[in-house]
Order: structure tokens, then C-alpha cells, then sequence
């Protein structure tokens, strides 16, 4: 009570949560403490108010966590199959939290200024069911495409006038410049999205470094996952420990693994096509390229999954990483070069629409086969699992197959966003109908997993995966394409520049020219930002935080040895004591 | 009850769980009187729920029924805002079968059968058993005395990043 006592109110409540005593004891503690014997009770604040406004703050907060999305959907499939598979639909959670940042970026400076300043209009085409598919169409002239934004200074009346001519009429008081604001609404919505990932992978990857796999005492100590509470879940939990406990024993003598021998197959890029994507075609014939290769990459897993059943990996972990390393060799000779190449053939034509339609085209075909890929997967394999070979076995999620897939959707609207404003926008769509039919698919017809699994290692390897190849990946293109690509001359915010980085310059320039006083801002830009040698200096930096922080984890290893082998040292000492007391104790009582 | 709830609130660390939701699912199952003789429905499948019974229940007649206090707290210890600290305690008390306050040799057999279930097939063998606790001794039983005190069980526990997410009950 002396304690709580010396500490001031606002702390005293905090040390109380984190005693780990009795409610009764700690309601006694807690009135000891506030009516110590002597003290005035102060006269402004009535006992019975702080109470009240307490519970008042506690009632809103319990609303707001009702109002939390999915928070019973998640609970219940936690409850019957577990922390790994859970760890899938949190991953899906936290890709829809991205997709809403950048959407929201974009739809509030991009997408709703111009669509309240309508440009001079191309006439649409007629709306047929096939544009949802395609991409193209009646979608080509619209909001969806990078050819639809203008490149003028949106609330200014002169600015469809020649060049040249004097305007009377004038300036408005907030010019808005459309192609500045694309610009940099994206590159805001990429650093916003940096800055969270890197956040995320910094967190788990703390959390996940302490844990080494073989420790047995962890295993016995910690895999029990309070969570589950359905019966059949809760003797699926026993068999699966039990499991692992005997094959801990058996291997503890470590048998060297065998070695991955089925070498990564890196396909080539998809074949270049050969008509342009704006002519008076067939619509539907465009669909064949993302066809292909989403069918691929549907088939490329399962045959990936055979490979490593030949191979005999016994980890789950292992089979991840083996994966993974040939999904990047398909993933970087798959979808990558392919707007480049696009970039390259259709000068003068408006190539940005096209490639946004390619990514829309690739986007739908993936999400297409997803859904296949669960029909055929999960519901027909479990009755033919009933039906005809009449095993009670049902098929297990695979939840790595699932997260790779979602990075793969994730990585394309990444991509395509410079030429697609409204990509992330398809992209929670997507996510969010993908949410209620796996969660479905999972409960009808799944079973628990059978193999051990590291759920918070799992996650890291995740989050990683996303921010490393995936989104590291698409911002080093996006950055090309803004330095170094041309934009096309006929459409969309930076038609008539060299490169779209051009419109910063020149945005520089003008505001040096207009308001003196904030040359220093020119300065910084010319002299931080333009300059090599600066990026030079972080990276050295960097580089030397880095090996500092590494050897100070090396040194912490090393007193951690030394500590316990004192600590053991100790003990002994210790039982040397006692034993000699007790000797000593003995022999005075047989004496005496 | 609910006043009561709400007016603990700040020393229980429960601010996930709505009071409403708490106090239902406690009516749930005793609705007239305020102890429950039988475990909760979350507990009900779990190989664990009379240890977590008998720690929490305060009740004077030893007899392991829980008031709606008990089950406050219990909920507290399981939910997410709980300090790794809490739930190490109590995970300790909760593995310690013969209530001497370290886990020795019969504590940690327990243990072991109480996760490998109770079908015939599923238990490990008197060598596997005794192999696997010399193990789990030789691990975590840092001052070699043969038993693991609640330090060295926090040592332990601290260094596996899945304890907080694996000991959390959801409501």
C-alpha cells in the first residue's frame, strides 16, 4: 500500500493491472490507497463523478470495439482451426487496410476533383457486360484509366484557351493542378505505405528473432493454443503435439536434411502480342493473354507442391522457403517486364491506358482462379474424398499457397496504380469477396492443419515477403517509369513533358519565380534532393547502424552464456552451503 | 452487476471485451445464483479447465466454483491487454498440479499427458516420458536443483513469441 501510496494517481491504477493478484485484493489495495488516514477528501471533485466519467469513457470504447470488422468471424475460425490459419485472414486484414489508405489518398485529391471538372469529352462507348471482365471498352474514357486525367490547372477558366492569348478573366484564388496532384498522391500513398510496412516487418521480426525452434521446454511450455474450444479441434491439438513431442525424441540426433534437388523452373515472359491495344477488335480476344498466365500460375503451385512431396521436406517451414524461391523465379520472369515492353512498342498511341488495362485484365483473371482454385480445390476434393474413396480426411488449407497468392494481387495493383487510380478500389473488392468465400469454403469444408506450425514466424515471413519483392519491387519500376519513361501525347496528366518527373521541376522553377521569400525551399530541392552524394551519405549510415546494432546483439549473446553458467555456479555453491550447515547443525545436536 | 463491472474495469485489464458481453455470457450459465459449480463453456473442451478452475475460484469451500468475480479475472488473465508477466504467473500456477510452487517431475508428467489427451494410443511411454522431462530439465532448470521456479519458468516463456497470442481465451 506504501507503494501505490508514493505514486501519483493517474500511475496507481496502472501498477494495479499489471499485479497479478485477486480483484477482491486489489479493490482493498485500491481503496486503501485512495483514502489514505489525514487527507482532506478535496472538495471539487465529488467521489462519484470520476467514477461516472470512467465509465462513460469504458461504454464508448466498448462500442467502438463492437464496431470492429469481422471480429466474430475471426474468433470463430481461430476457435476451430487455430492460429495458423487465422494468421492467413489477419494477413488479408491488414492487406485491406493498405488498399483503404491508398484509395482514400488518391479518390480525395485525384479521382473526385477531376470527376467534378469533367474533361472535354471523348464520347463513351455503349456499356456491354464485358467491360467488367476487359478492362476496356466503355472503362477506356473513364476515371479508371490514367488517359481520362487533364493536365491543366483544374478551377482556372483560361486553361483550355491557346497559349499566347490574354485572358481577362481572373486567376482563381486556389489553382489546382491536376498533373502535381497525381503525382504526388501517389508518391504520398507509396511512402504511407512504406513507412506501415516497414513498421510491421521491424515489429514482428522483433518478436519472432527470440524464438530458436528446438527447444522442447518452449514446445511443452507454450503450443498450447488456448483459443480452441471446439472438441474435435482440441483432440486434433493433442494428436499434433503428441506427434511432434515423439518426433523431437526420436530426432534428436539431427539427421542431415536432404538437399532441394528439382531446380527452380524460370519461365520467359509472356509472348509479346501483336495487335495495339486500341482498335476496333474483338474485346474478348485480349483476355487470352492473362488467361494463360493466371492458369499457369494456378498450376505452377500444385506442381511445385509434388516436386516437394518428392523431396520429403519435413517442415512446413522449409517447404515455405523452397516455394517461395521458385514463386520469385516465376514472379520476375512473369508479370514484369511486360509494361515495359508495351512502353517500348506503342509510342504516340496512349500506352498508359493499356498497360492499366493489361494490370485490371491480370487483376480479374487472378481472382477468377482463385475462386476456381477453391471450388475445384477444396469443395470437389472433399466430396470426392467422401464420395469415392470414403475416408472421413478432409483437405487442409494451405495457407502459404493462399498468403502467395494474395502478395502476387497485391504486387499488380501496386504496380498498376500510376496507371489506374482506381486499382485499389478493384483491389478491396476483391479482397473483401475473397474474405467471405474462403471463410465459407474453410468451414464446409476444410480440416485443421495436421502439421506443426510457427504462427508469428509465419507472419513475419509474410509481411516480409510483401514489403521486400513485392512492394520494393514495384516502387524501384514505379521509379523508372516517373524518371526515365515518356508519356504518351495524347492523353493524360503529363502529356507534352519529356518525363513526368519534369512536372516537379518545372513546378520549382515557377514557384522560385513567383514568391522569393521561399527560395530556401528551391535550395533543398536542388541541392538534397537532386544530389547524389546525400543518398551516398544515408546509405553509409545506414550500413553502419546496422553492423553496430549486429554487434551488440553478438556481445548481449555472449554475457547471456556467461551469466548462466554463474547462475549454475551459484547453485551449486548453494547446495554446497546448505549441506555443510546442515552437517554442522548435526553435530552440535549430537554434541549438545 | 454491471455497475460493478464497469466500476473494475480500471483495475482488470479487459478493455477489449464489452461489459455487456461479460456479464451475458456469466448469466449464460448461472443465471439465478452467483457461483458456478461446472466450468465455463469456453473451458469446457479443454484438458486444462480444472487447474484453471481451482486457481481462480476463491470460494471458502474449496469446492472450485467460480463467482462472477473468479470469472472476471480469469477473463482478464486470458485477454489480450494482459501483461506477458500476468499470464506467465499464472500459466505457472496453472502447471503446477501439486500446488508446492515449483514444477517438478510429476508436475511436468502431468503436464505432458494432460497435452498428448487421454486416449490410450496418444500417451508417450515411460522412456519417452522420462527422456522427454530430462530434457525439459536440462533446458529451462537454470540453477540445476531438479525442479523449475517461477523464474526460470518466465525465462523460459519469454523467449517463445507465441505464448501471449496462444494463452488468450476470445469471448
Amino acid at each position: 500500500v506504501k507503494e501505490l501510496l508514493s505514486l501519483p494517481p493517474s500511475q496507481r491504477s496502472h501498477v494495479l493491472l499489471t499485479m497479478p493478484l485477486h480483484l477482491e485484493e486489489k479493490r482493498n489495495l485500491r481503496e486503501a490507497a485512495r483514502a489514505p488516514a489525514g487527507t482532506p477528501a478535496p472538495l471539487l471533485s465529488p467521489p462519484s463523478s470520476p467514477q461516472g466519467c470512467r465509465g462513460l469513457w469504458y461504454r464508448l470504447l466498448s462500442l467502438l470495439r463492437a464496431a470492429r470488422p469481422w471480429h466474430y468471424a475471426l474468433k470463430q475460425i481461430g476457435g476451430r482451426f487455430g492460429s495458423s490459419v487465422l494468421s492467413y485472414f489477419l494477413f488479408l486484414k491488414t492487406l485491406l487496410m493498405l488498399n483503404f489508405l491508398s484509395f482514400f489518398i488518391l479518390l480525395a485529391f485525384v479521382v473526385v476533383p477531376q470527376a467534378v471538372h469533367p474533361p472535354a469529352s471523348v464520347s463513351p462507348l455503349p456499356f456491354t457486360g464485358l467491360e467488367l471482365l476487359t478492362g476496356g471498352g466503355h472503362f477506356t474514357h473513364s476515371l479508371l484509366y490514367y488517359g481520362y486525367y487533364s493536365n491543366i490547372t483544374l478551377n482556372d477558366p483560361c486553361g483550355s484557351s491557346p497559349k499566347g492569348s490574354v485572358c481577362p478573366l481572373a486567376h482563381p484564388p486556389l489553382p489546382y493542378n491536376l498533373p502535381l496532384a497525381y503525382l504526388f498522391s501517389i508518391g504520398v500513398s507509396f511512402l504511407v505505405t512504406c513507412i506501415l510496412l516497414v513498421y510491421s516487418v521491424s515489429r514482428s521480426f522483433r518478436e519472432s528473432v527470440r524464438s530458436s525452434t528446438e527447444e522442447l521446454a518452449i514446445k511443452v511450455f507454450c503450443t498450447w493454443d488456448f483459443k480452441v474450444i471446439q472438441r474435435r479441434s482440441v483432440k486434433l491439438q493433442c494428436e499434433n503435439i503428441c506427434t511432434q513431442l515423439k518426433v523431437e525424441e526420436l530426432s534428436n540426433a539431427k539427421h542431415p536434411r536432404p538437399q532441394p534437388c528439382a531446380l527452380s523452373i524460370t519461365p520467359l515472359g509472356p509472348a509479346a502480342r501483336t495487335e495495339p491495344c486500341s482498335g476496333p477488335r474483338v474485346e474478348a480476344v485480349l483476355l487470352v493473354l492473362p488467361l494463360v498466365v493466371s492458369l499457369l500460375n494456378a498450376l505452377m503451385p500444385y506442381l511445385f507442391n509434388f516436386l516437394a512431396m518428392w523431396e520429403k521436406q519435413d517442415s512446413p517451414v522449409t517447404q515455405v522457403y523452397v516455394a517461395i524461391v521458385r514463386w520469385a523465379g516465376w514472379g520476375c520472369g512473369g508479370g514484369s517486364p511486360l509494361h515495359l515492353w508495351q512502353a517500348g512498342r506503342l509510342w504516340g498511341q496512349c500506352w498508359e491506358t493499356c498497360v492499366g488495362q493489361d494490370l485490371y485484365r491480370f487483376m480479374v483473371m487472378d481472382f477468377i482462379f482463385t475462386l476456381l482454385d477453391t471450388l475445384f480445390g477444396e469443395l470437389i476434393w472433399r466430396l470426392i474424398l467422401e464420395k469415392k474413396v470414403k475416408t472421413k480426411r478432409r483437405p487442409e488449407f494451405d495457407v502459404a499457397r493462399n498468403v502467395l497468392e494474395l502478395i502476387y494481387g497485391q504486387t499488380l495493383t501496386w504496380l498498376g496504380i500510376l496507371y489506374a487510380p482506381l486499382l485499389p478500389a478493384v483491389q478491396i473488392l476483391k479482397l473483401l469477396l475473397l474474405f467471405y468465400i474462403k471463410k465459407t469454403s474453410l468451414m464446409r469444408n476444410c480440416q485443421s492443419p495436421s502439421k506443426p506450425w510457427q504462427a508469428s514466424r509465419m507472419s513475419t515471413i509474410f509481411i516480409t515477403l510483401l514489403c521486400f519483392p513485392s512492394f520494393l519491387g514495384a516502387a524501384a519500376f514505379l521509379s523508372y517509369t516517373i524518371w526515365t519513361a515518356h508519356p504518351s501525347e495524347t492523353c493524360g496528366p503529363f502529356r507534352g513533358l519529356e518525363t513526368i518527373y519534369e512536372s516537379g521541376k518545372r513546378w520549382v522553377l515557377v514557384l522560385e519565380k513567383s514568391n522569393p521569400n521561399i527560395t530556401w525551399f528551391a535550395w533543398v530541392y536542388q541541392n538534397l534532393l537532386e544530389n547524389t552524394s546525400l543518398l551516398f551519405f544515408m546509405s553509409v549510415a545506414l550500413i553502419a547502424v546496422i553492423y553496430f546494432n549486429i554487434q551488440v546483439v553478438r556481445g548481449r549473446q555472449r554475457v547471456i552464456c556467461l551469466l548462466q553458467e554463474q547462475i549454475a555456479n551459484e547453485g551449486e555453491d548453494k547446495a554446497f552451503l546448505i549441506q555443510k550447515l546442515h552437517s554442522v547443525c548435526r553435530h552440535k545436536y549430537r554434541r549438545s | 452487476m454491471g455497475d460493478e463491472a464497469v466500476a473494475d474495469w480500471g483495475i482488470c485489464p479487459l478493455p477489449e471485451q464489452q461489459p455487456q458481453a461479460v456479464c451475458a455470457r456469466w448469466s449464460q450459465h448461472s443465471p439465478a445464483q452467483p457461483c458456478l459449480s461446472h466450468s465455463p463453456v469456453c473451458l469446457q473442451a479443454n484438458p486444462f479447465q480444472h487447474r484453471i478452475c481451482r486457481v481462480f475460484s476463491t470460494s471458502d469451500t474449496r469446492d472450485d466454483s467460480m463467482s462472477f468475480e473468479d470469472f472476471l479475472d480469469m477473463l482478464s488473465v486470458f485477454s489480450d491487454s494482459a501483461t506477458s508477466d500476468i499470464k506467465s504467473h499464472y500459466a505457472f500456477r496453472i502447471f503446477d498440479f501439486d500446488e508446492d510452487g515449483t514444477l517438478g517431475r510429476k508436475d511436468l508428467e502431468q503436464l505432458v499427458n494432460c497435452l498428448t489427451g487421454q486416449g490410450e494410443e496418444s500417451r508417450l511411454s515411460s522412456e519417452e516420458m522420462e527422456q522427454l522431462i530430462q530434457n525439459i530439465l536440462e533446458e529451462s532448470d537454470i540453477d540445476k536443483d531438479g525442479t523449475i521456479n517461477l523464474s526460470e519458468f518466465q525465462h523460459v516463456v519469454s523467449r517463445s513469441p507465441d505464448f501471449a497470442s496462444s494463452f488468450k481465451i476470445v469471448l
